[in-house]
């Protein structure tokens, strides 16, 4: 019932968005078939600048989103974000190096600076999981928080030493690129990032269950017959290949994987078998919608999708605080 | 004499070095009530979820009826033995049914939801103990009593042959550890359920149990029927303490002198 609601707020977002921009489009011209298409601005801002960046931004959305909801489970730790164990950072730090290395080429097809964010947040996974892994092969969640954000602040003060020494032009696209945004985008790109989000939120799909009984205990689950180690290293594995995935692509959108499952959950309730395709729906349409804003508040002129979910994020924030410490 | 259930045999456990469980051997029988008891730190929480198959000993060997346990798949194991912990921190709202619920999870494949069975299942064990009224609250709203009573919910609703608590009526005023007491005592009677609980109350240990197990420093002191195991040579020596022991009821009671 409710996720049909969400699903139809999710539809009527993608069909809303794309009509909304800085320049008026006429659906009626996008449409037509008597106009060459190259010759048709209507259906050339539609189909070739519009409909990939809603594309990109629904599955950005979807993918932090989910996994936002999954690490706050696995971790039983409200606080948790797809970028608490160093995953961002991590990303940042790949794609700043290969900016000061002024390595903007394609190796294999493959945009350089997008590769090595991605290198960069797997990177940040292995090393926050092999440093924190037990001899028993569990992983204590304080622990992992605290090698998370240790990590997070190691690789944040790498960025900030390129950065440093990077020159002028170089700074500004450091910057640009820190501030996460949606507007380089192709059918391309779109293609290359869909089959890791959806093959992994709906891998995330088969062990929900476990990990909602995760979320109440790691010992009551084991008695439960809960595989705790192995569904917390699958859960977070496929977590942070999806954000990693979407962080190369678009930046660190901050604060997406943090608002969206809380919101979510205050409608559908903790159970991820609901949740996490009710935080999928939303994560997108929220996203999208974001972006919407990002292109027309100042229009001609953009900003950073990053920008407005952080100042939209931000004072929700402390709402849900301030709103939890009444409960 | 009843077949053993479950039979550990030279178990030693260490959580880094400092050993905790040192060659422990036992064996319950279907049908048993057993009182874990001894002072804090002698081992009763950890070899509660050594039995449990929640931690793996690091020597010695665990029978459950005819498998051995590291080798038992977990959910089949889950559907005979449940564990109950002594305090339920909670961080997502989840709904008291949605926990009871969970005790289904090792009848379940993965992707699937619970069965109308399951459900009813689940309505059973709420009505065994007592929580049906409040099954739509949340469980973070409900008191320490009622908590622990769903938990028992949960746990029988994974529809076991033994259950194991860790402390069950830790933290709860008189009229609560009674109550939660007389619904175990309920459940071995009638369910032929059998029980392993540790406990801090000797003498509600002593009036509910059939069967006590005394730990010291990781190690067993004694086990067997309260009268054989409630003696005040043995208390005193494991509790460093001066007991006086009187009887209620046909049942040991223990009283601590308290110099004035």
């Amino acid at each position: 019932m409710t996720l049909s609601l969400f699903f139809l707020l999710f539809i009527v977002t993608l069909c809303v968005a794309p009509l909304i921009g800085s320049s008026k489009i006429s659906l009626a011209r996008a449409f037509s078939d008597s106009i060459n298409i190259s010759s048709n601005p209507d259906a050339i801002i539609l189909f070739q600048v519009r409909f990939p960046r809603i594309l990109l931004g629904a599955l950005a959305g979807a993918a932090l989103s989910v996994a936002g909801a999954i690490f706050q489970a696995l971790l039983r730790n409200d606080l948790a974000a797809p970028f608490t164990l160093g995953v961002s950072s991590g990303a940042a730090l790949g794609a700043v190096i290969a900016i000061a290395l002024n390595l903007h080429i394609y190796m294999l097809g493959i945009p350089v600076v997008p590769l090595f964010a991605f290198l960069g947040s797997l990177g940040a996974i292995i090393l926050v999981f092999s440093l924190v892994r037990t001899r028993h092969g569990e992983f204590p969640t304080g622990v992992l928080l605290l090698a998370g954000v240790t990590a997070n602040f190691f690789f944040a003060a790498m960025v900030m030493f390129i950065h440093y020494l990077a020159d002028f032009s170089q700074s500004f696209v450091i910057i640009r690129w820190l501030m996460g945004g949606l507007d380089i985008t192709d059918y391309k790109t779109v293609l290359s990032i869909a089959p890791v989000v959806l093959v992994g939120i709906f891998s995330l799909l088969f062990i929900s269950r476990d990990m909602n009984l995760i979320s109440t205990g790691v010992h009551s689950a084991s008695s439960r017959g809960v595989n705790v180690a192995r569904i917390q290293k699958i859960g977070f594995i496929i977590a942070s290949l999806i954000t990693g995935t979407v962080v190369a692509t678009c930046g660190p959108i901050g604060f997406v994987g943090l608002i969206v499952p809380h919101t979510v959950r205050l409608f559908v309730g903790p159970d991820l078998r609901i949740l996490i395709p009710t935080c999928m729906l939303f994560g997108a349409s929220f996203l999208v919608a974001c972006d919407t804003l990002a292109r027309t508040i100042l229009a001609p002129t953009e900003i950073p999708v990053g920008v407005i979910t952080a100042i939209l994020g931000g004072p929700f924030f402390v709402w849900l605080l301030k709103r939890k410490r009444q409960v | 004499m009843t077949p053993a259930l479950m039979k550990l045999e030279n178990i030693s456990f260490a959580y880094e070095t400092l050993p905790v469980l040192k060659d422990i051997s036992l064996s319950t029988r279907e049908q048993d009530f057993i009182g874990l008891i001894g002072p804090n730190g002698s081992g009763k929480s950890t070899l509660l979820k050594i039995m449990g198959a929640i931690l793996k000993p690091d020597s010695g060997s665990i029978q459950f009826k005819e498998s051995s346990l590291p080798k038992i798949n977990k959910k089949l194991f889950a559907q005979s033995v449940s564990w109950i912990p002594q305090d339920h921190p909670m961080v997502f709202p989840f709904k008291v049914s949605e926990i009871v619920l969970m005790g289904r999870h090792p009848y379940l494949s993965p992707l699937s939801f619970e069965s109308e069975e399951d459900f009813e299942i689940s309505q059973r064990a709420m009505e065994t103990t007592m929580t049906s009224q409040f099954a739509d609250r949340y469980f973070n709203e409900i008191s320490g009593g009622e908590k622990q009573r769903v938990m028992i919910a949960s746990a029988l609703a994974q529809d076991p042959e033994m259950m194991l608590l860790d402390e069950p009526t830790a933290a709860l005023d008189l009229k609560y550890q009674i109550q939660i007491l007389s619904i175990l005592k309920n459940l071995n009677a009638r369910h032929k359920m059998t029980l392993v609980m540790a406990m801090h109350d000797l003498n509600l240990a002593s009036s509910f149990c059939n069967r006590l197990i005394l730990l010291d420093e990781g190690q067993i002191v004694r086990d067997g029927t309260p009268e054989q195991v409630l003696k005040k040579d043995i208390l005193e020596q494991v509790y460093g303490i001066e007991v006086d022991l009187g009887s209620h009821d046909g049942s040991i009671r223990v009283h601590p002198v308290i110099s004035r």
